[in-house]
Formats: structure tokens, C-alpha cells, sequence
């Protein structure tokens, strides 16, 4: 490998390590695409069957081109910009709602030393480029000039912001016991303890010790990525996609890959916090990126389960949850886990 | 060790950059037929009426201001939260490295219990 791309590398000389750096990027942004696409087939596929139904199956066998017919048919379609609008800020919305849900990949590990930039601030940074989404949906809700924009972006803004308290808590949470930011430390460091020496290191990953915070984090998770049962930002029989309402073509597809982006992020993000990465569960089969696809897998599945089983909450249930649950509970949390860090009883020495 | 940080920045720029991809494609390969009823915007059928810039509920001010407050809180923990295990291993700042903290979340709790008594964070 390294002999292969020494001479590359002389070839573009100073500029390389940016060559190289794209050529990464490319290298995460191709396949994610490609799960975005799969992960709304799988959507339609799992809700139909819990319906009993048998979802999409026209477009290729078992319906599997389906996701490349959306896409033509939203890049056909004209993209409106309502003559009430802010034209430059109504391009930008979706731009703003898309570019965090990708570029906080940037930190997130794959495997033992499969990550694009391994920084030691990592979480500070996944909690930063986290928060710009919430601009994305205001400039877009700002920037349609139209009530029902409006109202759907305010909703939407204020329900990311809340969540967003309670996951901020469960991550210190997790930074308490794990002592660094960056998240293949964060990884490597569940494998540590007394059952991981036993071979069973799925018993010593943060889940069990941080169950409430792994719940809490799940939860905030959905209603971050404003999916159902959390979906009154788009409520379509009150207020017809929310902050979407005046997009088209591919204007409209931004947010719609933005959305089921964040989904497989959050997935993954909880996957390494608290379901220990890429690690393996029994210490007789090796680690690799191959767990970590499984249990991010599985997190997909349970936001897909979900969506068909829970009716849609209230609005100011959902606020409730939020504020008068959520940060009570994790602030308590906080203080538990720090008491038993600072014990003689702490199993994270 | 800040080289590390190259590929984030780049990749922040490549993101950015990305999805005006899909806006300049689909503005070049989807039709363009705009018309007067078209550009109006959505309302339920009928012709919208005053501007859409209107009045909203104070509480989302109220939200957004103590959402500001909370995160700062958080943003305050995180450096604590990553030496915790330093500060328990060494006796000399033991104690006071972890009240010192408790007073904090003290006060954050107290103003916790203030917003929610003055039912701030009531919505109906």
C-alpha cells in the first residue's frame, strides 16, 4: 500500500496532504450517500411490513432501484423560490442543513485508527457543528416568508435546543469515565474493566453503568433529528412540513438527505458513546468496523420501529419531556456518577 | 498535533461547499416555468393575507435564552468532566475539586427550580 502511494504523493508534492485529505472524505461522503439512499428504502420497506404491507417493489427486484428514481425524479423537478422570499438565504437554509450532518463524520472513528482527523477535542467538536443545524432550519423557516414556514422552523428550533441540554449532560456523563475527548480513546477505553478481562467485554461497555444516559441520549437522539415520534415540526396535517413547506426539487432533497444523514450519525455516535464502537462482544471474535455497523444498524432500526409504533406526541409534551425530565434526571446523573468516580467503589480507575 | 485538525477543517469546507452541488444541478436540469400563482406562498388554497413575519409567542425568546445558559453550563463541565479521575487520584485537591463542582451545580440548580417555579418552562 505505502509503496503505492509514496509516488502519488511526490507528484503532488506540497499540495498532497489536502489530496489526500479529499480523497478521505470522498472516501466517507460516497458510501454515506449510498446508505442515506438504501436507509429511506429500508424505511418504507420495514414500516410496510409492520403494516402489513409489502412497501415499494416496482422500481428493480424487491423494489431496490426505488431510491435512484427519487433522486432522478427530485432533480427533474423545478426548484420554486417564492417571490416573498430571501432568495440568497432561502439557498443557504438547506446548505446549512446538510453541511454539519456531514461534516461532523470529520471526528467519528470507523475502526482502530479509522478516522479522517483524530482530534483530541473530538466530542467538543461533534457538539459544536451539532448546534449549527438548528440555523439551517431557522434561515430556511426565516427565509420562505410564509406563516406556516414560520411557525414549523420556531417549533423545530426550539425543540433541537432543548434536546440538545439533555445530550450535553449525558456526554459528560460519559466524559467522566472515560477521561478524554477524543473518541477512539472514548472507544478503547470500554474495553477496560473486569468482564472485558473475562472476555466479555459487551458487560463493561458505558451502556450498563450509564443505562439512564444511554436511554436518555437515544431519546434526545430522535428528537434532535426531529423524527416521529417527535415529528410535530413536520406535522403534515397541521402544518405541512414545517420549515420544508416552500421547497422543491432538489432544494427539498437537502433536507431530506440532512435528516436521514443526522439519523445514521446519531446512530453511530451512540454506537461509539455507549455500545463500545467497533469492539466486539465476546472476546473470541475480533474487533472491527463490522460491529460497528451492526450496532448502528440496529439503532437505525429501532428510529424505523419507532416511527411505526408511537403515535405522535404533543408539542408541549414533548417540552415537557425535555425540560422537566430530561435535565432534572441527567443533572442528578451528573452528580451519581461523579460521586461514585470519586469512591472507593469506582470500577474506572 | 494541530496537523490533525487539517483534514476537519477541510472537510468542514467540503461540506459546505457540498450541497450547492444538488441546488446548481437541479437548477440546470429541472424545468423553469414560474408563474404569479406558483411563487405565492403556501396557504391552504387561498390568497395569502398580511406578511408572514408576524408576532410569535415570547417563550420561544425565553427557550432560547435559557437553552443558552444550559449549554454554557455544559461547555463549562466538559473540562472538569475529562480531569475527574485526576482530581480523585490526587489527595491535596480531592475534596475541593469535587465540591467546588457541587456548589456550581448547586447554583444551576437553584436557578433551575426559580425558571420552573415561575413557569418558564410551562407550555399550554
Amino acid at each position: 500500500m505505502e509503496s503505492y502511494i509514496e509516488p502519488v504523493a511526490q507528484f503532488f508534492g506540497a499540495a498532497w496532504p489536502l489530496v489526500w485529505s479529499l480523497l478521505k472524505i470522498v472516501g466517507i461522503i460516497a458510501p454515506l450517500f449510498l446508505c442515506v439512499a438504501y436507509l429511506t428504502l429500508a424505511e418504507r420497506k420495514v414500516i410496510g411490513y409492520m403494516q402489513v404491507r409489502i412497501g415499494p417493489n416496482r422500481v428493480g427486484p424487491y423494489g431496490l432501484l426505488q431510491p435512484i428514481a427519487d433522486g432522478v425524479k427530485l432533480l427533474l423537478k423545478e426548484i420554486i423560490i417564492p417571490s416573498g422570499a430571501n432568495k440568497s438565504l432561502f439557498i443557504i437554509g438547506p446548505v446549512l442543513a446538510l453541511g454539519p450532518a456531514l461534516a461532523a463524520w470529520a471526528v467519528v472513528p470507523f475502526s482502530e485508527g479509522w478516522v479522517i482527523g483524530n482530534v483530541d477535542a473530538g466530542l467538543l467538536f461533534l457538539l459544536a457543528i451539532t448546534s449549527i443545524e438548528v440555523y439551517g432550519v431557522i434561515i430556511a423557516a426565516w427565509a420562505s416568508n410564509s406563516k406556516y414556514a414560520f411557525l414549523g422552523g420556531m417549533r423545530a428550533a426550539a425543540q433541537m435546543v432543548s434536546y440538545e441540554i439533555a445530550m450535553g449532560f449525558a456526554l459528560v456523563c460519559v466524559l467522566m469515565i472515560s477521561s478524554s475527548l477524543n473518541l477512539t480513546d472514548i472507544v478503547n477505553n470500554q474495553n477496560k474493566g473486569q468482564f472485558a478481562d473475562m472476555g466479555l467485554s459487551v458487560l463493561s461497555w458505558n451502556w450498563i453503568p450509564l443505562f439512564p444516559m444511554f436511554i436518555v441520549y437515544l431519546i434526545s437522539g430522535i428528537a434532535e433529528t426531529n423524527r416521529a415520534p417527535f415529528d410535530v415540526v413536520e406535522g403534515e396535517s397541521e402544518i405541512v412540513a414545517g420549515h420544508m413547506v416552500e421547497y422543491s426539487g432538489m432544494a427539498f432533497a437537502l433536507f431530506f438527505l440532512g435528516e436521514y444523514a443526522n439519523m445514521i450519525l446519531v446512530s453511530a455516535l451512540t454506537s461509539i458513546l455507549f455500545l463500545g464502537g467497533w469492539l466486539s462482544p465476546v472476546g473470541f471474535l475480533p474487533d472491527g468496523f463490522i460491529w460497528l455497523a451492526l450496532k448502528t444498524s440496529f439503532i437505525l432500526f429501532l428510529f424505523l420501529w419507532f416511527r411505526a409504533t408511537f403515535p405522535r406526541f404533543r408539542y408541549d409534551h414533548i417540552m415537557r419531556l425535555g425540560w422537566k425530565v430530561f435535565i432534572p434526571l441527567t443533572l442528578f446523573w451528573v452528580v451519581v456518577v461523579a460521586v461514585w468516580v470519586m469512591s472507593p467503589l469506582s470500577i474506572w480507575k | 498535533m494541530l496537523e490533525s485538525y487539517f483534514p476537519v477543517l477541510v472537510f468542514i469546507l467540503f461540506a459546505a461547499a457540498f450541497g450547492f452541488i444538488p441546488i446548481v444541478a437541479g437548477w440546470f436540469i429541472g424545468p423553469s416555468k414560474p408563474d404569479a400563482e406558483k411563487l405565492s406562498p403556501f396557504e391552504c388554497g387561498f390568497e395569502p393575507f398580511e406578511d408572514a413575519r408576524i408576532k410569535f409567542d415570547v417563550r420561544y425568546y425565553l427557550l432560547a435564552i435559557l437553552f443558552i445558559l444550559f449549554d454554557l453550563e455544559i461547555a463549562f463541565l466538559f473540562p472538569w468532566a475529562t480531569i475527574l479521575k485526576e482530581i480523585a487520584a490526587n489527595e491535596s485537591i480531592r475534596l475541593f475539586g469535587f465540591f467546588e463542582m457541587i456548589v456550581f451545580l448547586g447554583i444551576l440548580l437553584l436557578g433551575y427550580i426559580y425558571v420552573w417555579k415561575r413557569g418558564a418552562l410551562d407550555w399550554e
